[in-house]
């Protein structure tokens, strides 16, 4: 039987690589927009 | 137009929180642990071989991509109810993440449908169906980001996710209803390992826990954007306004 890993690999990497740089994308975007917004507005901590 | 409020550095100076931080390192672990018993531990299948593994990463994400579907039609719900700021952010975020994994569930997909069933891609119900999902999602993120009145624009959105549900629904069943090339539920068809087992099952045990992890850490500064958003864009309507009235009255 064909091993496919090379399938296997591409699977990993689009759920790894997808996941990771949407988190990336919005930590980024958040840390932008916080710097706009009054420290009240920002109710976590 | 960017509307700078404050620089002020008191407060939190991004989306994270202690929780956020300590679910991150949760996340980070067990997608490790993932990889450990998906890619290693675990034995390649009699039938699938090696491809099997792909099915502890998209299984996972499949289920997540339809609660997040689940959260954006309740969420949707509850502020054409209600009027809450809060569910329309919920449904909002979980949108943009069903969205996310959604795509991630057809491109996985593909890859496990190559070296199984010989296509990347083929037009049957369960693949079109999510097709369809997909499109809908984008739908409801097109029209939630339109130049438009804020309220105009969550309650049209929020009209369109009220069909999410029913369109999950009808990818659920789409193996059920119509003949596909998709293999039919197999995890809880007969109760829960029946068709899976041993380190097998583990691993796609541990694939939910991972990407469950995962799901809530995206959604809670997800949600979080999305209240910065829309606090930013209150503050420039309002400098707007201002503006306006100023020049009003210099007239």
């Amino acid at each position: 039987m064909i091993d496919n890993w090379g399938f296997v690999a591409a699977a990993w990497a689009v759920v790894f690589g997808g996941l990771g740089g949407y988190a990336i994308r919005t930590i980024m975007r958040g840390r932008s927009l916080t710097r706009q917004v009054p420290p009240e507005k920002r109710r976590w901590s | 137009m960017t509307t700078q409020l404050s620089n002020t550095s008191s407060g939190p100076d991004s989306t994270a929180s202690r929780g956020t931080r300590i679910l991150g390192v949760l996340a980070l672990v067990s997608m490790a642990a993932l990889a450990l018993f998906g890619l290693v531990l675990s034995p390649p299948d009699a039938n699938q071989g090696e491809v099997v593994r792909i099915l502890y990463v998209h299984v996972p994400s499949a289920t997540f991509a339809y609660i997040g579907c689940l959260l954006t039609t309740v969420g949707s719900a509850m502020y054409l109810w209600r009027r809450s700021q809060w569910w329309e952010l919920v449904a909002y975020a979980s949108a943009e993440i069903a969205t996310v994994f959604t795509a991630i569930v057809l491109v996985t997909g593909m890859i496990w449908g190559r070296p199984t069933w010989g296509v990347y891609w083929v037009w049957d119900a369960r693949l079109t169906s999510t097709a369809m999902l997909l499109l809908l999602l984008l739908g409801y993120l097109a029209v939630r980001r339109l130049p438009a009145d804020h309220g105009v624009r969550t309650r049209r959105a929020a009209i369109l996710g009220l069909l999410l549900v029913p369109n999950v629904i009808i990818v659920r069943q789409s193996v059920q209803w119509w003949r596909t090339l998709h293999q039919k539920p197999t995890l809880l068809a007969n109760g829960v390992g029946a068709e899976i087992e041993g380190l097998m099952l583990f691993a796609l045990f541990v694939g939910f826990i991972a990407i469950g992890l995962v799901f809530t850490w995206l959604l809670i500064h997800r949600f979080r954007l999305a209240w910065l958003e829309d606090q930013v864009d209150e503050a420039g309507l309002d400098v707007a306004i201002a503006e306006r009235r100023a020049e009003g009255a210099a007239s």
